[in-house]
């Protein structure tokens, strides 16, 4: 019955860190996926003085240089030329700073999964003239809705105030709240006509996977030297330090379930060494040595994690594998997770090195876990532990 | 020729910075194929006399030797091994070890001493038959009575070929036809193998079956008689 406890709590322990490893890198996997899927992009390219403060007269020179390039790559997906600015949206009733987002509705589609987020109304599939897309969060805090005017305003490249009209024709409502609330989506056409330009001012594009991005991002580097070429992890290094951070804490987190696991073991393993005082002081007695005892102990507690071990790996791996498919549903928590980039369905996964981890971990905390037993186990006087000879 | 030779053996223990003398200069022969009993009341030092003889209790003052081997000049682990080879240990309580069967108790002992798996067997099987228990050879100790638990530790103290067996009040624990047939069994042994048998005790019966009767009292021999 002993047995059948500790083997329990090692299945239950490690069972649950897989678990929570699992839920946590997915968590942190799909916040990054939902930023490289709909905002970041694995790539951007801009005019080399754009980032210092994201003036609109640092256009994209020669973009049909660009174009050539990335089309010739053949570990790009898909990319996508933009106009940006930052400016003001005014309904009848409030404004709100926005970063103004120009697009080519085809190639964003590629791109992007806004097209796929859309709650309301249609993706640029509007007949009337000036259509605009706007996240949901932003729509309510101007009091507009779907076909409701709003007017943008911004400043060219020459610093000269434009206003236009905008019909929204969509809205959109992503993973990520604050993205909804900060960004809009206009056709390049349009914002090329106000600010009487053809250039753009960021060319995104997205690899074939996230495997492509490191030799692709160098290469790019390379070839358009003249440009500024950044990475996704050099765009949002917040996402790459989350995916460190993540990586250590999930490390931190099982260690801390096999710290609890261990005081489990030493508790179970020192009652069952008292309680076999009698038979090891027996034991001794008739000349068992002090090694023998101790390998005694420690090969029963190896035993149990032996058991324990896999069978927690399993229960672990198989719940894994259901909750994947499915997802985890929090839609009760769904605004909180909005806040911070995710979706209200979790994917749990974990990646093959975390089972070798814990694999070993098992088996070296166990060894830990035994000593002290076995200790007890050897210091037993066989006089004292049988009373009598 | 000695099997077992005391000379001055003594035993204190301090108990709150007081000091009681278990054991104080004991002289003592014990030859092959002896059957002897050390008799004396509760507390006159006979069991802490067979645990020094046995190697299980640190000696205060005196020697112990065992087939010539002081065995106070050993150290833990040679002890421990020249247990194994030379002492066979029969305890009031049994002492089996429960989830293993009869047989599997007897050839542990033999598996300590790295005999193989064919000799075990067969002596294990010769030995419970020779105790009696040919049919009970794959139960476990809850479904023996408490004599033949102690025959089966009688077959273990004889597996590993002993010197000699210590046995401490073996038959404290056994109603008297269990007792009979137990004490029948190891004068037997004694008589027909010449197997030595040193007996604390404190039993009639067993102190009438004994070829040599050592009186103990307060820790010393009084009385050392053979009947």
């Amino acid at each position: 019955m002993r047995s059948f406890l500790v083997i329990g709590s090692i299945i239950m322990g490690i069972w649950a860190g897989i678990f929570v490893v699992a839920f946590c890198y997915g968590l942190n996997k799909q916040r990054t996926l939902n930023s490289i899927n709909n905002y970041v992009s694995h790539i951007q390219i801009h005019h080399r003085e754009y980032e210092k403060d994201h003036d609109s007269k640092y256009f994209l020179e020669n973009s049909s240089r660009i174009k050539k390039e990335l089309e010739a790559d053949k570990n790009i997906k898909a990319f996508a030329f933009r106009s940006l600015l930052n400016g003001m949206i005014s309904s009848p009733i409030k404004s709100n700073g926005v970063r103004i987002i120009g697009v080519n509705k085809n190639e964003e589609k590629k791109l992007t999964s806004i097209h796929s987020s859309l709650v309301e109304g249609s993706y640029f599939e509007s007949k009337r003239k000036n259509p605009i897309l706007i996240g949901e969060a932003l729509a309510q805090k101007l009091k507009v809705k779907l076909r409701s005017k709003i007017v943008l305003t911004f400043q060219d490249a020459d610093n000269n105030i434009i206003s236009g009209a905008f019909r929204i024709c969509g809205i959109f409502k992503t993973k990520y709240s604050k993205y909804d609330q900060g960004n809009i989506f206009i056709q390049n056409s349009d914002l090329q006509r106000l600010i009487k330009s053809e250039e753009f001012h960021q060319l995104a594009l997205l690899c074939n996977s996230l495997d492509d991005v490191d030799s692709t991002y160098q290469s790019l580097k390379n070839t358009l030297s003249d440009y500024d070429v950044k990475d996704w992890k050099t765009i949002a290094p917040e996402l790459a330090y989350a995916d460190e951070i993540m990586e250590t804490w999930l490390f931190l987190i099982m260690i801390i379930i096999m710290l609890a696991l261990i005081f489990g073991i030493i508790n179970t393993m020192l009652m069952a060494v008292f309680e076999r005082r009698r038979e090891l002081g027996m034991l001794m007695a008739i000349g068992m040595n002090k090694s023998k005892v101790f390998i005694l102990i420690l090969t029963e507690t190896f035993f149990l994690s032996l058991f324990g071990a896999p069978l927690g790996m399993f229960l672990g791996a198989f719940t894994i594998r259901l909750t994947s498919e499915t997802g985890i549903n929090l839609a009760m928590v769904g605004e909180g997770l909005r806040s911070v980039g995710l979706g209200n369905i979790i994917y749990p996964e974990i990646e093959a090195k975390f089972y070798i981890f814990i694999t070993a971990m098992v088996f070296i905390f166990t060894l830990i876990a035994a000593i002290y037993p076995s200790r007890k186990a050897l210091k037993l006087k066989p006089t004292e532990a049988i009373r009598t000879i | 020729m000695d099997i077992i030779k005391t000379t001055g053996l003594t035993k204190i223990y301090s108990n709150n910075g007081l000091e009681v003398n278990a054991v104080n200069q004991v002289d003592l022969n014990i030859q092959k194929g002896e059957f002897t009993a050390i008799v004396g009341p509760s507390g006159s030092g006979k069991t802490t006399l067979l645990n020094m003889i046995g190697g299980l209790d640190d000696i205060t003052s005196g020697t112990v030797e065992i087939a010539g081997t002081n065995i106070d000049l050993l150290s833990e682990n040679e002890l421990i091994d020249f247990r194994l080879k030379n002492i066979g240990f029969v305890f009031q309580a049994y002492n089996l070890i429960p989830v293993l069967t009869a047989k599997e108790n007897v050839e542990f002992i033999m598996l300590l001493q790295g005999l193989s798996e064919e000799e075990r067997k067969q002596r294990s099987e010769e030995l419970l038959n020779q105790v009696g228990l040919t049919d009970k050879i794959n139960s476990r100790p809850n479904q023996l009575s408490g004599g033949q638990q102690q025959r089966v530790a009688v077959a273990r103290a004889l597996a590993s070929k002993p010197s000699f067996i210590l046995a401490d009040e073996p038959t404290a624990n056994l109603d008297s036809h269990s007792t009979s047939t137990l004490l029948d069994m190891m004068a037997e042994m004694n008589e027909k193998e010449k197997v030595t048998f040193l007996f604390s005790t404190h039993d009639q019966r067993v102190i009438d079956k004994a070829k040599r009767i050592i009186t103990i009292e307060d820790g010393k021999i009084i009385k050392d008689e053979r009947p």
